[in-house]
């Protein structure tokens, strides 16, 4: 227990105290909020699907989840990379309280992250359906934590070398973002693109948050909550095992 | 208190360690010396549960570390080559983290923390982040916080690379010291023949895998007919310089320190 406490606070003291890092972290959602919120709005309208930026905000919300809590997980390599991880995986604890602490660690951050990006949101004009809609719009994001910082543990476990961050951000983690429904609605699309966006985890996150939040899912909340709990379960699994076979 | 027989690794077509056989007595500062790749981090790594021997056998205090992995891991503390800091965070906050992580109950942590703080001569810095430390202090830090959870052995790999003399001296006067008043057992690494010839009570001569010499650094001397311990282990391991390729590690280390900070 006070092993997963005191690697939980590390994340977290490591988080709070990176101030320039929060605010360079927000600039990214602000910009696709902006950007295409209000760029793409007019046409969005035109074509007859009401307020874009109530649409796009669930998703550059679940988008802010998903880097932070991936990274937090990827954030082994760093370990590896400055030696703290040998610290703690010769100390007298089990290895999988190693993987819990860092793995909540990462979720509180990523939900912390992700409260901000909802309050940012919230000023632009963005507006949830009604109140019990924030509850439930944060379970989800703790979901969309969970799934991706066990996703993050498991590529931090094997990749080597900080070469290998620049692929797995290009044709993994960039690729689950724009293949989720974050930009554009599910509805009507290629049969391809269709199977590829239903296989992506992240695409019942967002449809969660966006169904939660504005009351419009395509997948249905409860299909979204029991794929998300399947998923977070053999992904966070998979990270631990990975972990516990970590050799340095 | 360390009892290592017929210790074998090897890595594929190569053999890293082999053969090797050696004693550390309780309370003895014991120094492991060869040449670069001649075996001794592999040694320490067997030794401190993080790597699996390829065959023989190694017990520390009794145990044996593969099987009684985390009992062991109580035991003794480690002050790795590269540093293991979080250097985001305090010099305090390593020790609590490292207390945490050995179970040190709360109060005695505070209490050792405090005081190997002040003998390391860091508890003025205590409450800042360790990546403003020097690299002498970051390795004062280092050791310290080896010491917190009162191992029965501590193992020391290159503790003074990179360091100043007065650095190096002034580590090794409180590694002496502690040695004596807490009758911790001392299994070092160094470069430095002198720091050997100062400290260790004994020491064994790794080369290419097997152990080329034992005993007191006044024994091998005299082994050996040289006047320092230089020249003993010069004699003793050869003068060819022993190259080693820069492993991906190193080079991502280069990376890394261009691109962050």
């Amino acid at each position: 227990m006070g092993a997963i406490y005191i690697l939980w606070l590390r994340e977290l003291k490591r988080y709070v105290r990176s101030r320039a890092q929060i605010v360079a972290s927000l600039g990214q959602p602000l910009l696709y909020l902006l950007a295409l919120g209000f760029g793409l709005g007019p046409v969005f309208q035109k074509s007859g699907n009401g307020s874009y930026l109530q649409f796009l905000a669930p998703g550059v919300i679940g988008m802010t989840v998903l880097f932070t809590s991936i990274f937090s997980g990827l954030g082994l390599l760093w370990d590896r990379q400055f030696g703290f991880l040998k610290e703690t995986l010769v100390a007298p604890v089990p290895r999988i309280s190693i993987v819990v602490g860092k793995t909540l660690g990462g979720v509180t951050v990523a939900l912390i992250q992700g409260t901000l990006v909802v309050v940012v949101c919230l000023i632009a004009g963005f507006r949830p359906i009604n109140l019990i809609a924030i509850p439930r719009a944060f379970l989800f994001m703790a979901l969309i934590a969970l799934v991706f910082a066990g996703l993050g543990t498991a590529i931090g476990s094997k990749l080597q070398d900080i070469q290998g961050f620049q692929l797995i951000m290009n044709f993994l983690v960039m690729p689950i973002f724009f293949l989720s429904g974050a930009l554009f609605p599910l509805d009507h699309l290629p049969k391809a693109m269709g199977v590829i966006t239903s296989a992506d985890p992240l695409s019942y996150g967002i449809d969660g948050l966006r169904g939660s939040l504005i009351g419009l899912s395509h997948f249905g909340l409860l299909t979204d909550l029991v794929v998300l709990c399947a998923v977070a379960v053999v992904l966070l699994s998979f990270g631990s095992y990975m972990f516990s076979r970590i050799e340095i | 208190m360390i009892k290592v027989k017929n210790l074998v690794k090897t890595f594929g077509e190569f053999t890293a360690v082999n053969d090797v056989t050696f004693e550390v007595r309780q309370g003895e500062i014991f120094a492991f010396l060869g040449p670069n790749g001649a075996g001794k981090t592999t040694t320490i790594k067997m030794l401190t549960t993080l790597m699996r021997p390829t065959s023989g056998t190694v017990e520390l205090d009794g145990l044996d570390p593969q099987r009684k992995q985390r009992e062991a891991r109580r035991r003794f503390g480690i002050v790795f080559q590269d540093p293991s800091l979080e250097s985001e965070l305090t010099a305090f906050e390593n020790m609590e983290i490292h207390g945490v992580l050995y179970h040190v109950p709360r109060k005695l942590r505070i209490e050792r923390t405090e005081q190997l703080l002040r003998m390391f001569e860091l508890w003025e810095r205590r409450n800042e982040p360790v990546k403003r430390f020097s690299g002498g202090m970051k390795r004062r830090l280092e050791i310290a916080r080896g010491f917190l959870h009162t191992p029965k052995i501590l193992f020391l790999d290159e503790p003074t690379l990179g360091l100043d003399p007065q650095s190096r001296n002034q580590l090794w006067t409180h590694v002496k010291r502690l040695n004596e008043t807490e009758g911790v057992t001392v299994f070092l690494t160094t470069h430095y023949m002198d720091e050997a010839d100062r400290v260790a009570q004994r020491i064994a001569i790794i080369d290419h895998g097997k152990i080329v010499a034992q005993g007191s650094p006044a024994e091998l001397k005299e082994q050996t007919k040289s006047d320092s311990l230089e020249q003993a282990f010069l004699a003793l391991t050869g003068s060819t310089i022993r190259d080693e390729a820069a492993s991906s590690t190193d080079q991502m280390r280069q990376f890394v320190k261009m691109w962050r900070r």
